[in-house]
């Protein structure tokens, strides 16, 4: 019994083993115990009844793919030759307005030049003016026939390959189509050092070497 | 145990030989009869007297205040020590006048412009107020940093104050971050742009940056819930936040008490004495 110290054993099962106060025979919780697990479960489902719906809400759009496909015409066949870019205008995201507006360089593909395996398959090249450093709007000057980014000095040759200045990766490109004589651009897409095709990265997402592993695809592209 | 009360509030005993009366009016300033009421401003203070008795009989209060409120500084503390202060300030004014613009400026793509430059042309006060909060980020972010390094020459971050410099730290992250959310409501050319490249300077932190580029943007390019995004982190959730750290900071403040500054040395006990 609990009345003579000596016959206290703290690993016991029962609380008058252990000798608590006021416990009695085959006891194995005191009630202040039970009610104290009772009242921390009870808190813990309700703060969780709220807190995990809300923070699915903040977080669910990191999980679903967020551009639609959309296809936008940028002009007809005739505007565009296979030597030189001719920029036009293309809305990333149509529901924001102005701010989605941004130009892509559009050529027709040539065979001569487009030997890279990202390129095959698409009738016209269209390269995002999307900095592979920090997203900055590059431009093409046609007389270095080079992409030159004006943050922070990044250069890119007439293929969109990384040629000086802090970028990782070659321009951006989006694929394109012919619908009834007219260029339609859609789905952008990124390119490694060999110009190999992979779903979009953001800007500063390396796509080479071993740095490709420390910046993996995500659900929402 | 109630704090002292300014002088002009204070209650006069009754001089000896004067019945003590208690509503004021025998407090015998000016050896007055007893019988005279008392004047409008007898009147106002044992009012406020009586208000502020009845608020520390039911909330006990003023240990608390006297504590936090009186607390011994050591000796040379000097206006560094106000930089703290001056910090908390600075939030409050943004927390104020970011309230008051919240209730002109409307966080959607293609009306944040025009909200904000409407606030700026045409209500009234709105270039004020919206001058206020716009300079006065810069203004909390360059004291938060004085405060910072204050706490860091004077050596105010040791044993046992380590946990108040780890909040503080946080803070700053925070008003950082108070910041960069706080550049995009304007959504001019130059807000977008710096906005744009900032998320993809988050974008470049190896294994999350990705998706803490695509939490700021809610997906994976700037669409027409990122600036709601943005405008809810940056008035509700980091102020939130804060707001909160504060309380904690001023907690520990008032618990640990402050330092002094290092060129006094307890040892030197005769410069001391010679300073005093």
């Amino acid at each position: 019994m609990a009345d003579s110290p000596e016959r206290i054993d703290r690993k016991s099962r029962y609380t008058q083993g252990r000798g608590v106060a006021g416990s009695f025979e085959g006891e194995t919780v005191t009630r202040r115990r039970l009610m104290e697990g009772t009242a921390l479960a009870v808190g813990g489902i309700a703060t969780m009844a709220f807190a995990l719906p809300g923070l699915g809400f903040a977080l669910g759009p990191l999980f679903e793919e967020t551009v639609p496909d959309h296809w936008q015409d940028v002009g007809a066949e005739d505007d565009f030759n296979p030597v030189s870019y001719v920029p036009k205008v293309m809305n990333i995201n149509p529901t924001i307005g102005d701010a989605g507006k941004t130009t892509v360089y559009v050529r027709r593909w040539s065979p001569k030049l487009d030997k890279a395996p990202g390129d095959s398959k698409q009738p016209y090249v269209a390269i995002s003016t999307r900095c592979a450093h920090l997203g900055c709007p590059v431009r093409y000057i046609q007389a270095s026939q080079k992409f030159v980014c004006p943050c922070h000095g990044g250069v890119y040759d007439s293929q969109g390959k990384v040629q000086g200045g802090p970028p990782v990766r070659p321009l951006d490109r989006f694929e394109t189509r012919i619908r009834d004589r007219r260029v339609e651009v859609g789905q952008r897409f990124s390119l490694n050092s060999q110009l190999e095709r992979y779903p979009p990265r953001d800007p500063s997402n390396h796509l080479d070497g071993l740095w490709k592993y420390l910046y993996p695809p995500r659900p929402t592209t | 145990m109630t704090p002292p009360l300014p002088r002009a509030l204070r209650r006069t005993p009754p001089k000896p030989g004067e019945n003590g009366r208690r509503d004021g009016a025998g407090n015998g300033r000016n050896a007055a009869p007893v019988t005279k009421p008392a004047t409008a401003k007898e009147q106002a203070a044992e009012g406020v007297a009586s208000t502020v008795g009845w608020l520390d009989e039911r909330s006990g209060a003023s240990p608390f205040l006297r504590g936090f409120l009186y607390r011994k500084v050591p000796k040379g503390t000097n206006w560094y020590y106000t930089l703290g202060s001056a910090t908390m300030f600075a939030f409050l004014s943004q927390a104020v006048t970011g309230v008051f613009l919240a209730m002109y400026y409307e966080p959607d793509p293609t009306r944040a412009y025009e909200s904000a430059s409407r606030i700026t042309n045409e209500v009234f006060l709105g270039e004020f107020v919206r001058g206020m909060h716009k300079w006065g980020s810069s203004v909390m972010i360059i004291l938060i940093f004085l405060h910072m390094g204050r706490t860091f020459f004077f050596g105010a971050y040791k044993y046992p104050r380590e946990l108040n410099w780890i909040i503080g730290v946080v803070l700053v992250v925070l008003t950082l971050m108070m910041g960069l959310t706080g550049y995009l409501l304007p959504f001019d050319q130059r807000s977008f742009w710096a906005t744009v490249v900032a998320v993809n300077l988050n974008a470049s932190g190896p294994i999350v940056g990705p998706y803490l580029a695509d939490f700021l943007r809610v997906g994976s390019e700037f669409g027409p819930t990122t600036i709601t995004r943005f405008y809810s982190l940056h008035m509700l959730a980091i102020p939130g936040l804060i707001a909160a750290l504060i309380g904690a900071h001023l907690y520990l403040v008032a618990k640990l008490g402050t330092t002094a500054p290092p060129w006094l040395r307890a040892e030197k006990k005769d410069l001391l004495r010679e300073e005093v």
